[in-house]
């Protein structure tokens, strides 16, 4: 397959960016988004030119590195999928795919694609630790939940903090993010005793980091790659509010 | 590596491996082109770091291959063994083996920590 590729560039963050154009051949309509940038990169190098810097790693949608804008959308035209599980048979031969990084205050650019997103990590620092009694592990049965909940925990736990939502929101909010990380915990009996002071200090780190605020648009559930639910950040929302009001 | 250090080794191959090592060492640090420089974000560079560790830690795998003188674990010298059934020798190689940068060039220096068992006897594991 052959792709007319646009991809952004930056020097670093304080060097303005620009599109810029590539051509590229021969290319296996079962490579993945990345093994295309591969084989552009290899070009890049043979020709004595920079190559395209990008964040990956696991490269089979786990770890949440990668992140790409493709054609105007996060991680690309794909459904619930990373730019790493999205496969060059899902564009047409001779298609021009616009390739840019993640565009939020809070994620600014390093080089090319690869965006600063340690606020994601900052926010997850001040939640803290979940308090455990060390010792033998207790009976199993002594801790029942709800198997709806488990449920729903473990789906907000399937979260890989790619920052996708942010990069889909029109505010830059990290809401489905951090509400992914809040109700993981919220709806299990483990971590009750740091719950509120939880829910506190992410959401102020979130704002402190220039996050912006949720407006119920639903970019960020329909981009993201783990199918995080807009009902979290209800939850979210909940969950401030009620820690707001106890620990007043 | 798959050749001469994979899983049955000589020293006849590990000795031909440590001389295609080196030349691959002097080849990669003459004609390695890294793009970027050191002063920007360069994944580039961080590759070749890394080709440069895996040099290194090749060369410390066979070095320490060539110097056991027995069969043990996943380590199997082809010319220490019953049959097919890797033998060990206890009495010389029984220690972890921790090697010493000396510098480019130079023979690493060889420290041991010896394995001390209190509670089980060694033995001659057989799968027959
Ligand atoms: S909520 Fe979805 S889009 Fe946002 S960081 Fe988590 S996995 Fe990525
Ligand atoms: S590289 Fe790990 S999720 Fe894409």
């Amino acid at each position: 397959m052959k792709f007319n590729l646009k991809v952004w560039r930056q020097k670093n963050a304080n060097t303005p960016g620009k599109l810029v154009d590539y051509s590229i051949d021969n290319i296996n309509g079962d490579m993945s988004f990345l093994e295309m940038v591969d084989v552009l990169n290899d070009n890049l190098v043979r020709q004595g030119e920079d190559p395209i810097a990008f964040d990956h790693d696991c490269r089979e949608g786990i770890c949440g590195m990668c992140s790409m804008y493709i054609n105007g959308r996060a991680h690309g035209p794909q459904h619930a999928a990373t730019t790493c599980q999205l496969y060059m048979r899902s564009f047409k031969d001779g298609d021009t795919v616009y390739v840019e990084p993640w565009r939020a205050k809070a994620f600014p650019v390093i080089k090319d694609l690869v965006t600063d997103r340690s606020a994601f990590d900052r926010i997850i620092a001040k939640g803290g630790f979940v308090s455990v009694n060390t010792g033998q592990a207790q009976d199993a049965n002594n801790l029942p939940v709800n198997k709806a909940y488990a449920e729903k925990a473990m789906d907000a736990a399937a979260c890989i903090g790619c920052g996708a939502c942010v990069a889909a929101c029109p505010n830059s909010a990290a809401m489905l993010f951090v509400s992914a990380k809040i109700s993981q915990l919220a709806l299990l009996p483990q971590g009750e005793p740091e719950r509120n002071n939880r829910a506190i200090a992410m959401v102020n780190q979130m704002d402190e980091d220039g996050f912006g605020n949720c407006t119920n648009i639903g970019a960020c559930e329909a981009e993201c790659p783990k199918e995080i639910k807009l009902t979290n950040i209800a939850r979210l929302n909940r969950e401030y509010i009620a820690a707001s009001v106890i620990n007043e | 590596m798959w050749e001469y250090c994979g899983m049955a080794r000589t020293e006849e191959g590990l000795t031909k491996a440590l001389d295609l090592l080196k030349d691959l060492r002097e080849s990669f640090w003459k004609e390695v082109r890294v793009p970027g420089s050191v002063s920007e974000f360069n994944p580039e560079l961080d590759k070749a770091g890394r080709v440069a560790d895996f040099i290194e830690l090749g060369e410390l795998m066979v070095i320490d291959a060539l110097n056991r003188n027995e069969s043990c674990g996943g380590h199997f010298r082809v010319e220490y063994q019953d049959n097919g059934e890797a033998k060990r020798d206890d009495d010389n190689y029984r220690y972890a083996a921790a090697w010493e940068f000396k510098g480019v060039d130079a023979e690493p220096a060889l420290h041991k920590e010896e394995l001390v068992y209190e509670n089980i006897k060694l033995q001659v594991r057989s799968y027959k």
